[in-house]
């Protein structure tokens, strides 16, 4: 194989695996390590500068990087990610003072953002630093959007949600409630700079079965009921409920209804446990709340008795299922019936767009979705952007911020007139960790500890109100455990292959036999040679180039690396091979910097120059959260 | 050395041998050795070797005297037995151990000091008899442990950290033990583990004295240019004459070999060692070619590694002087401690 190109930014970055798998590229490992170190503020900061939302997201994030973390390789379950974030919303002091502000002289340019959910508000908080005017169009008569709306308040607590809001909106947004934009032609016309519509995935799907409008008090689509129970219009519910679907909203279908006064709430799946849509961890809370999840069970019609709901049929499937987890037969085995007072429908929701008129320039596919540019957000039409779950159906909310970091990015070289296509590259520093002989700048040593659990409120108590908040957040002693569970991924092992006199210190020493000495050779070869076989084919190799005693390659399996720096402690050529990555991710407030402060240390002057010239660095402005 | 110890930590991939164990269960504590150390590596390689033949931790008796050398025990097999006896008498400790019990695998760990200087007469016994041990010499050419001095391995010419030149001619602790009559006589480099983990499953299969003579080179004091003993001057004159591959018992000899340069030598366990050499006329059973061997390689400062010498057919130390096979702990107390009366009995004879 030949040499590694650390140099390529993407080559570390992806072995920070929760940063990558984070659309947002927050940087995990970092505030993680600033909560160890009982520095909330900055830990909050941290979060805020890449997903905007820290005590939302900590709440209710669907949390794509803890699939990803590394822990699950050495234990089962990975580092409680998500809830750490909360632990850092939760203990903060006052940030006020850090957050953006408006410049006093404004840029003169003005900005349309459709809706008033999470999509729009990151567009807002990136771009009136720059001295923009946001105009904010919302339908109902708050913000927050689907934030509001469809996450219930004993998740996602509304005192929560409204300083995370307003610590945008106080920059000065002209937010116009109430407003339903009813023309996409008639806003166009008031001659906004840039048009971003963040106007969410606001239709519910409906199941056109027999009887579905026999008795329509008391079927209901499931995130117009969440809407309606959210703004008070709904305070009650039968005992008898059924809910259709088993994605994240008929969680949260099920847990609202036992608050409304259910007794008996039932969650009809049509596939087996392993097909479900809903996250694991909110299957388990709602069986918690004894929701029982009935499954093999497709609707099949609405029973009305009297001109009134009496319950539902369903067909009884029976399904194959392959090796691979693949469904390769179904069959109806049966009929069967369930009784229910109320039924509501969670089975997905999707964009809209009745109000954008078809000869605006803003193209739609066969889909009736709109084509939209999958890096610059932006459609068809120039100056007209899409973001969240409007630019390509629904997804969760730190998809929605980072559609609006890539869209402001848009939006601000649309405004200069610049090209959208000409994007900073990502790039990355690389500081080394070492502080003396044998100490780190993290904690370098591996804690056995197992996850910890979030407490919750007991079961007697949470139902009494509507808005009780379920999870009580981390106690400071878990929180001080958790954080040690991190595995510091962001340490990055540099080889320094001049200085390496082969002395296999590092290879005998390393807990995890990640590393390697041997002769080059293919990839595949090359993986099955190694100390302990590389078996994980989505993480790389990490190979040197020929050292200079026996032309042998060090090679460095990044599957599992637990970062103790045991291998930089017992290199005898001194420089210390760990080093701590910063991804530099740019955001539309980031400039390029011609002469980068810092280059990957490992590289020699001229080497140096000539990446300098390949890479053009980044360097993230740091006035927005004073790191 | 390091501040924290190794984490405990089981990777998915890793192997187990026929006890179930991984390699990890065969590590020891943490090394207080310098960064870079060779001991450590001729620990790993330990480690890898015990792992390999399926050894039981507790049939192992790891025995050592004094020097950075004599520290190795500590960091391998950690549930063994461990003995760290005076400077240069750790021969005598282990053939009185493996006197009384010679069911265990004896490994000694000395170094250039410990065995060529202050020990050297307990080692030519422990040769003599022909004690069933893997005895192991670390030999990095300096008293690290005193801060660099030249020890009795030290090649003339080799210079000192400092620049001085040694002057006294090295004993071969290779030659001297063929010389003597040792069974088992082996050269390694500890940045070589491919050569060093089957010489040492030999030397432990191996009936009788086994010494590996393993360059190690001492990072510290002896591995700068105009040393003898350091890791790149052994790389550029490190010629390994004979390989060793270990073939355990149960298994077939399935690599082919070419005609003549491979030589299987069955060992007393009835495990094999395919000797592959880089020159066919060489005859690693005939003591009198083996020294002119060493003796010119040393004369042009090549250093000849591999197994240089074996001798399966030497009666060990138990069979010449016929003890009993079983180990004093297994025998009843009664036989083996038949009273003050047999004990008078005896003495009536003498009178």
């Amino acid at each position: 194989m030949k040499p590694t190109d650390t140099a390529n930014p993407d080559y570390f970055h992806q072995v920070v695996d929760c940063q990558w798998a984070c659309p947002a590229h927050t940087d995990v490992p970092g505030y993680i390590r600033l909560i160890a170190q009982g520095r909330f503020d900055d830990a909050y900061m941290l979060n805020r500068k890449s997903n905007v939302f820290p005590a939302i997201l900590g709440r209710v994030c669907d949390r794509p990087c803890e699939p990803a973390c590394r822990r699950s390789r050495v234990e089962d379950k990975p580092v409680a990610i998500c809830r750490l974030k909360r632990v850092a919303a939760d203990n903060r002091g006052d940030i006020m003072d850090r957050l953006p502000t408006a410049p006093a002289k404004k840029n003169g340019k003005r900005v349309a953002c459709i809706g008033a959910g999470c999509a729009s508000l990151a567009v807002a908080n990136d771009l009136i630093p720059l001295g923009y005017e946001i105009v904010m169009y919302e339908a109902l008569d708050k913000p927050g959007g689907l934030m509001r709306t469809n996450i219930p308040a004993f998740r996602l607590p509304v005192d929560v949600l409204d300083e995370e809001i307003n610590m945008i909106l106080d920059m000065g947004v002209d937010l116009r409630l109430n407003t339903p934009v009813e023309s996409m032609a008639a806003l166009l016309e008031e001659n906004y700079d840039a048009v971003f519509v963040g106007s969410g995935a606001p239709k519910g799907k409906n199941l056109e079965i027999p009887g579905r409008y026999d008795d329509e008090d008391h079927v209901h689509i499931g995130i117009n009921w969440l809407e309606s129970v959210a703004f008070g219009h709904i305070d009650s519910i039968g005992e008898k409920v059924l809910i259709i679907g088993v994605g994240n909203t008929a969680m949260d279908c099920c847990r609202t209804s036992l608050r409304l006064g259910a007794k008996d709430v039932k969650v009809m799946a049509r596939k087996p446990r392993d097909f479900f849509k809903a996250s694991d961890w909110e299957l388990e809370d709602a069986e918690e709340e004894n929701v029982e999840i009935v499954v093999n069970r497709q609707p099949k019609a609405f029973v009305i008795e009297n001109g009134k709901l009496a319950g539902m049929t369903f067909d009884v499937m029976e399904y194959d299922v392959d090796k691979k987890g693949r469904i390769t037969d179904t069959r109806m085995t049966g009929e069967e019936f369930f009784p229910a007072d109320d039924v509501v429908l969670a089975i997905g929701q999707e964009n809209a767009f009745p109000w954008v008129e078809r000869d605006l320039g803003i193209e739609f596919d066969k889909w009736d979705v709109p084509v939209v540019d999958r890096t610059t957000h932006e459609s068809t039409r120039k100056g007209v952007f899409f973001g969240g779950d409007a630019a390509f159906g629904p997804e969760n909310i730190i998809w929605a911020v980072e559609h609006a970091h890539q869209s402001a990015i848009s939006i601000h070289k649309h405004c200069l007139g610049e090209d959208v296509n000409n994007r900073l590259p990502d790039g990355m520093n690389l500081v080394s960790t070492k502080m003396g002989m044998h100490e780190w700048s993290y904690s370098n040593d591996y804690d056995p500890q197992e996850r910890n659990i979030v407490p919750h409120v007991d079961l007697a108590t949470r139902f009494r109100e509507l808005d009780i908040e379920v999870e009580l957040g981390f106690s400071a002693e878990q929180a001080a455990e958790e954080v040690e569970r991190c595995l510091n991924c962001d340490i990055q092992t540099v080889f320094t292959e001049k200085l390496c006199i082969e002395c296999d210190a590092c290879i005998d020493i390393c807990p995890v036999n990640c590393l390697t000495i041997t002769q080059n050779g293919s990839e595949e070869h090359l993986r099955m040679r190694l100390n302990a076989p590389a078996e994980n084919l989505e993480q790389g190799l990490y190979v040197s180039a020929e050292l200079p005693q026996t032309a042998r390659v060090m090679v460095k399996d990044e599957d599992l690396c637990v970062h103790c720096g045991l291998c930089a402690e017992r290199c005898p050529t001194g420089p210390g091979i760990c080093r701590n990555l910063a991804c530099c991710i740019p955001t539309c407030l980031t400039r390029q910097s011609p002469t980068p402060r810092r280059k990957c240390a490992s590289l020699g002057p001229e080497q140096r120059r000539k990446e300098q010239n390949k890479h053009r660095r980044v360097q993230v402005d740091r006035f927005l959260t004073g790191f | 050395m390091s501040y924290i110890r190794k984490p405990r930590i089981i990777h998915r991939g890793l192997a187990r041998n026929d006890l179930g164990l991984t390699v990890r269960d065969y590590e020891g504590g943490m090394s207080t050795l310098c960064a870079g150390c060779g001991h450590d590596s001729v620990t790993g390689a330990l480690v890898q070797a015990a792992f390999e033949l399926s050894i039981p931790p507790h049939q192992m008796a790891k025995l050592s005297g004094i020097g950075c050398s004599s520290k190795t025990p500590a960091y391998f097999l950690q549930q063994s037995h461990g003995f760290n006896s005076v400077h240069g008498r750790m021969p005598s400790v282990a053939t009185g151990a493996n006197a009384v019990n010679g069911d265990l695998y004896y490994v000694g760990v000395s170094g250039d000091g410990d065995t060529l200087s202050i020990g050297l007469g307990q080692f030519m016994h422990a040769v003599r008899r022909n004690v069933n041990m893997l005895y192991l010499i670390e030999n990095n050419g300096v008293y690290g442990l005193t801060k660099g001095q030249f020890s009795a391995s030290a090649d003339v010419g080799s210079r000192a950290k400092k620049g001085e030149e040694n002057i006294q001619p090295p004993i071969d602790p290779c030659q001297t033990v063929i010389a003597q009559g040792g069974s088992f006589v082996a050269r390694s480099f500890s940045g070589d583990k491919e050569q060093l983990v089957p010489l040492i499953k030999a030397g432990l299969a191996h009936r009788g004295f086994a010494l590996i003579d393993i360059i190690s080179p001492c990072v510290t004091f002896n591995d700068h240019e105009g040393s003898t003993k350091s890791y790149q001057f052994t790389r550029d004159h490190y010629h390994p004459a004979i390989h060793a591959d270990y073939v355990p018992p149960s298994e077939e000899i399935l690599a082919e070999y070419e005609e003549g340069a491979a030589m299987p030598v069955i060992l007393h366990d009835g495990s094999t060692i395919v000797l592959r050499k880089a020159d066919a006329a060489y005859d690693p059973t005939n003591r009198a070619k083996s020294l002119a061997m060493l003796q010119e390689s040393q004369a042009s400062a090549e250093i000849m590694t591999g197994v240089l010498y074996i001798d399966e057919s030497k009666p060990e130390m138990h069979e010449v002087y016929q003890t009993t096979d079983d180990p004093l702990l297994d025998i009843d107390y009664g036989r083996l401690c038949p009273g003050s009366d047999k004990l008078a009995a005896l003495q009536e004879r003498f009178r």
